[in-house]
Formats: structure tokens, C-alpha cells, sequence
């Protein structure tokens, strides 16, 4: 899928533009599993949007204690069954996605918003400045990121706002090995050193002739790590330092559940497929977006 | 790199919010017991005299003391330490055994079923959490069929062997116990399982695309066109340029595995570092999870040395650098 190069003239026009736009989308859509993975996002977004009106039980998220119906089985009263005090397994699974959607959504920006700047400053920059930049960089990736969380999370102590602070310190170095790489080969392209030999000052560089052409690898690791993201502070709630009952969250949820295992199975296998569609979705959506802007890296 | 990662442990440890001497102390502790405990362990000091300390005590083994286990991190750290190595080179053994040839497969016979299956267990594997595919796992093998047991490393009726090298495999090889080591080894089946399931997916997507890649290359046709035969052309020749890219996802993911180790550990209560940093951490049990900390990022940087070492075996291009 090679991407047609247009002229200057061509891209402004507002019919340019739509007609790429549309190009994108038509290649997108002829991909089965990229298009499965938009439909999965897609439903679970919408269900974060209308959760609290779609489900049964509302209040069964807030706290609520039914002890006359706890660990009944999955009926067509309660779909995914209920847990130990009597909540409905299959509203606390709707709701936990926006809680969720929201946790991935914060970290992956947050971690963007400090990684790109960073990225950019060390690979255009460059010098001792960019130097302090990348080792800094280096050291944090050479902690796995869930190990690293813990430890922020085990000197911030547990909760779900906690949680989310360790992730996004731990998320952005990824974002500038990125961006550097990708800026260090551009500040060598004949545009930029045109632009600069034409008296365009630094600033005007980074943003016009640098950031526009990043955005690519960007969009396809962002849309990436929203899946990994879910995954690790669903994790961080397994272990028990993230969200805290009776919050709605997935991976507290298997972790309470995992304590009524075998005979109360749905009060696990439930909150689990959730979070395996809604990454798994993220991990689609990034992979179609990868092969339709940033072909060259499909190995990585 | 690695004073880059202590500087990261004792920043952790002393700028972020939270008082350790009051952890320590406990919750009913009352003021002066806490300024005493900070005098006793410097933390009193500027934070420059308190680095310095920090360094001075790391070199000399000293990781500070576990609050729950009373005992020194190193000791327990040692102790531990030789589980979370074998559940992990056995996992990444797993991986790399069964995710290569799978993914060669699945490039050499693209878009025929073999294909198609491979890459729905690639895509399902770096999606899936290596806690719930645990949890699946004991609930499904575990305690639905009763073929293998829950968790642990050995029943309660077996008997651990004298240590020799603490691993405890190789210490029943050694020592002739055979029930122990199949006992060991039934214990080991699912968290090894569970740990490998998303390395293999992703070594397994790494050698497909290389391998589509290289197998495009003139001097694979040029091989096939003299006659070699199509298991030549691929073992001898493909395999090994594809080797490359594959090698740094392995060294990488032996990372992420080391990670891993925290969730599966917990779910299949595997007496390794990783239990013991969550331990640590869910009753803020701060220096525990520093030396692991540690530990893990010393163990990734030996990796990607090695990783760095197999490069130049593979490609003799690397072996003598270009000056």
C-alpha cells in the first residue's frame, strides 16, 4: 500500500483532502480483521457512553448489598450472574468500561503529551541536552513498566488515581525513542534543511516540518498502548493496587472473583472476556492502522 | 545504565510522597518513635548524604530490610530469586521452541489454514492478560479435569531436595529424586503455559514478517533456482536472516516476562520475586519492591548483553565492526 504523494496545491484544496481521507478509509475497510477490531472499539465506546442508562442494576456499581441473591448463577434476571454480595456481575462489567476506556485513555495521553515534546527536544536538539534526555529514557525502559508501576504505586500507595499516576510515569519513554528516532532521520531530510536554510525558525520547524510527520508512528502506538494500558492497570487491580471495591473495575473484579473459583465461575470469566475484546480491539485497530500509515515498521 | 537505574530506585523511594519512616513505624506508632526510626535509618539527611549512603549500602550487598519478613531483602531476594529464574527460562524456552517454527510455518505456507491458525493464536496471545488466561487455566485443567495441580511448586507430600544450586529442577536431577521432579514438573506446566502464551505470540509475529520478508530476497530465489531443496532453502537460509529481528524480540520479551512474573506468580502462587514484590507492596513493604526492582532491570540489561552477543554469532557482519 503505497501512499500517493500529493502536491502542495492538491493537499490544500478541501477536495483534496476529502478525497484522501476517503482513499484511507476504503483502504482500511477492505482489511476484515482491521475492521473487526473498529466494530469491537466501537461497541465498547458506546457502551462507556450509555452504560449508566443501558444497565439493569445501576446501582449495583455504587456499592449496593443484596445478600438474598448473592452468587446466583447466570439467569435471564442477572446475564453474567451475581458476585459475593448480591451485585450484578453483567452491570459492573458495563460500567467497568468506562472506567476502563477512561484509565487507557488518560494514560496513553498523558504519556504522549510527555513523551513527544521529550522525543522531539532530544532528536532535534540533540547535544547534552539530548543526551540526558535518552539515558534517562534507556533507564526507565530497562525496568519492565508493570514492575515500575508497582513500585510508584507501592510508594504512592493503592487506588485507582494512584494507579493511573504510575502507569502514565512509566508509559512515556517509550514515546520518545519513537519520536527522537523518527526526528533525527527527518532533521536530516533535504525539506527541513530547505526550511532552515530559508530562514524558518526553530519552533516554526518542529511544529510545521517535524511534528506533522510523526504523527503516524504516533497515532498507530497510541492506538496500541490504550489496549496494553487497559491491560496493565487491570492488572495493577488484580494485585490489588488499583481501583478498590466497589469500584467497577475489571481486573479487581477477576481478582475478588478468583476467590469463588470453580463452583461461582461467571464472577471471573466475565470481567476477563472484557478486557481480552477490548484489547484485543485496540490491538486490531492499531494493526490496520499500522499497515495502512506506517507500512515499513509492520515487523516491529 | 545501571547507576542511571539506582538513581531511579532511590528517587522512588525518597522523592516520591510517603513516609517511610512512618510506614515503618506502623500505624500506631506516635511521633517520637517515628523520629527516631528516621534518625536511625539517616533519613534525617539531606538527600545527597541519603544517596550516597544509598550507593555505598548497594555496593556492599545491602538492600535494606524486609518489614514482613523481618530479613534481609538480599537473603530473601537470593532465596527467591532461583524460582522466578527457572519459571522464566523455561517459559522463554517454551516460546522460542515452539513460536519459531510456527512462525516460519506460518510464512512459508501463506494464507493457507496453518497460516490463518497461527495468526489467530498470535493475535489472541498479546491480548490476552496473563492473569485471567491463569485463572482460565486452573479452572478449566486444574479443578474441572484434576489433571494438574492448582499451584505451588511442589505438593505437600513431596519433599523439596538438598539444595545444590537452589534451582530446584536441577537439584533433583542431581540428586536422583525423580517423584520430586516430576512433581515439580506437573507444578510448573500451567505457569509455564501462561507465562509464554504472549511471548510466543509476539516472537511468533516477528519471525512470520521477517520471514515473508527475507523469503522475497533474490538470493533465496537464486538458492531455489540451483536446486536446494525448499527445507534447505528456509532452515539454512531464511531462517537464519530472520534470526536477527526474532533475537531482539526475544531479548525483549524476556523483560516483559520478568514483568510477568508478578501477575502469574500471584495467580498460581509461585514462590518467586514477583509474589514477593506484590506481597511487599500491598503491605507497603518498601524495600522489597526496590530490590526487585533492581534485580530485574540488572537481569534485562545481562539479556539484551547476550541478545548483543548472539547478533554477531548469527550475522558475522556485526562480529567484526566496520572501522
Amino acid at each position: 500500500m503505497t501512499a500517493r504523494v500529493l502536491s502542495l496545491d492538491e493537499a490544500l484544496q478541501p477536495g483534496g483532502v476529502r478525497r484522501e481521507v476517503r482513499r484511507y478509509v476504503r483502504a482500511y475497510s477492505r482489511s476484515a480483521s482491521s475492521m473487526a477490531g473498529l466494530v469491537i472499539v466501537a461497541v465498547f465506546v458506546l457502551l462507556a457512553a450509555v452504560g449508566p442508562w443501558i444497565v439493569p442494576y445501576p446501582e449495583d456499581a455504587r456499592g449496593a448489598v443484596h445478600l438474598e441473591r448473592k452468587l446466583a448463577a447466570p439467569s435471564a434476571a442477572h446475564w453474567f450472574g451475581t458476585d459475593e454480595v448480591g451485585n450484578d456481575v453483567y452491570t459492573r462489567v458495563i460500567l467497568g468500561a468506562r472506567v476502563s476506556l477512561q484509565i487507557g485513555l488518560i494514560i496513553t495521553v498523558v504519556a504522549a503529551a510527555l513523551g513527544v515534546p521529550l522525543g522531539i527536544m532530544a532528536g532535534h536538539a540533540g547535544g547534552r541536552l539530548g543526551e540526558i534526555i535518552m539515558r534517562v529514557t534507556d533507564v526507565f525502559l530497562s525496568v519492565p513498566a508493570l514492575v515500575l508501576a508497582l513500585a510508584v504505586v507501592g510508594a504512592l500507595g493503592p487506588g485507582i488515581v494512584n494507579a493511573m499516576i504510575a502507569l502514565s510515569l512509566v508509559w512515556w519513554p517509550g514515546y520518545v525513542r519513537l519520536v527522537q528516532g523518527k526526528t533525527l532521520a527527518l532533521t536530516q531530510e533535504a525539506f527541513v534543511e530547505a526550511a532552515r536554510a530559508g530562514g524558518a525558525g526553530r519552533l516554526r520547524i518542529v511544529l510545521v516540518h517535524l511534528l506533522p510527520n510523526c504523527v503516524s508512528p504516533i497515532v498507530v502506538k497510541a492506538s496500541m498502548d490504550m489496549g496494553t494500558a487497559i491491560l496493565a492497570a487491570a492488572s495493577l487491580g488484580f494485585i490489588g493496587l488499583g481501583a478498590q471495591p466497589p469500584y467497577p473495575e475489571w481486573g479487581a473484579m477477576i481478582s475478588h472473583g478468583r476467590n469463588y473459583l470453580p463452583t461461582w465461575w461467571w464472577y471471573s470469566t466475565f470481567p476477563g472476556l472484557a478486557i481480552y475484546l477490548t484489547v484485543l480491539g485496540f490491538n486490531l485497530v492499531g494493526d490496520g492502522l499500522r499497515d495502512l500509515l506506517d507500512p515499513k515498521s509492520r515487523s516491529g | 545504565m545501571l547507576f542511571g537505574l539506582l538513581c531511579l530506585t532511590f528517587a522512588i523511594s525518597h522523592v516520591v510522597p510517603g513516609d517511610p519512616a512512618r510506614l515503618a513505624a506502623g500505624p500506631d506508632a506516635n511521633e517520637s518513635m517515628v523520629q527516631t526510626l528516621r534518625a536511625k535509618y539517616g533519613l534525617d539527611r539531606p538527600l545527597g548524604v541519603q544517596f550516597v549512603r544509598y550507593l555505598a549500602g548497594v555496593a556492599r550487598g545491602d538492600l535494606g530490610q524486609s518489614l514482613r519478613s523481618r530479613n534481609a531483602v538480599l537473603d530473601d531476594l537470593l532465596m527467591y530469586f532461583p524460582n522466578t529464574f527457572e519459571l522464566v527460562t523455561l517459559a522463554l524456552l517454551l516460546a522460542v521452541i515452539v513460536g519459531v517454527p510456527l512462525g516460519m510455518l506460518s510464512a512459508v505456507y501463506q494464507n493457507t489454514w496453518i497460516d490463518h491458525v497461527t495468526r489467530v493464536v498470535l493475535v489472541s496471545g498479546v491480548a490476552l492478560s496473563a492473569f485471567w488466561l491463569g485463572l482460565m487455566l486452573q479452572l478449566l485443567i486444574a479443578l474441572h479435569l484434576g489433571w494438574l495441580p492448582l499451584g505451588g511448586r511442589l505438593g505437600l507430600t513431596a519433599t523439596p531436595p538438598v539444595p545444590v544450586t537452589h534451582l530446584l529442577f536441577v537439584d533433583a536431577v542431581l540428586r536422583g529424586e525423580w517423584r520430586t521432579l516430576d512433581d515439580a514438573l506437573a507444578h510448573a506446566v500451567l505457569p509455564v503455559i501462561t507465562l509464554c502464551f504472549p511471548a510466543l505470540a509476539s516472537i511468533m509475529r516477528v519471525n512470520r514478517a521477517e520471514m515473508l520478508e527475507t523469503l522475497r530476497q533474490d538470493y533465496i530465489v537464486t538458492a531455489r533456482a540451483q536446486g536446494f531443496s525448499g527445507f534447505r532453502v528456509v532452515s539454512r537460509y531464511a531462517l537464519r536472516n530472520a534470526m536477527i529481528p526474532t533475537l531482539t524480540m526475544i531479548g525483549l520479551r524476556y523483560g516483559w516476562m520478568l514483568g510477568g512474573t508478578v501477575l502469574v506468580e500471584t495467580v498460581f502462587d509461585w514462590p518467586g520475586i514477583g509474589l514477593y514484590a506484590v506481597n511487599a507492596a500491598v503491605s507497603s513493604d518498601f524495600q522489597p519492591i526496590m530490590g526487585v526492582t533492581l534485580l530485574i532491570g540488572l537481569n534485562f540489561m545481562l539479556a539484551n548483553l547476550l541478545v548483543d552477543f548472539a547478533y554477531g554469532w548469527l550475522d558475522p557482519r556485526i562480529r567484526r565492526p566496520a572501522s
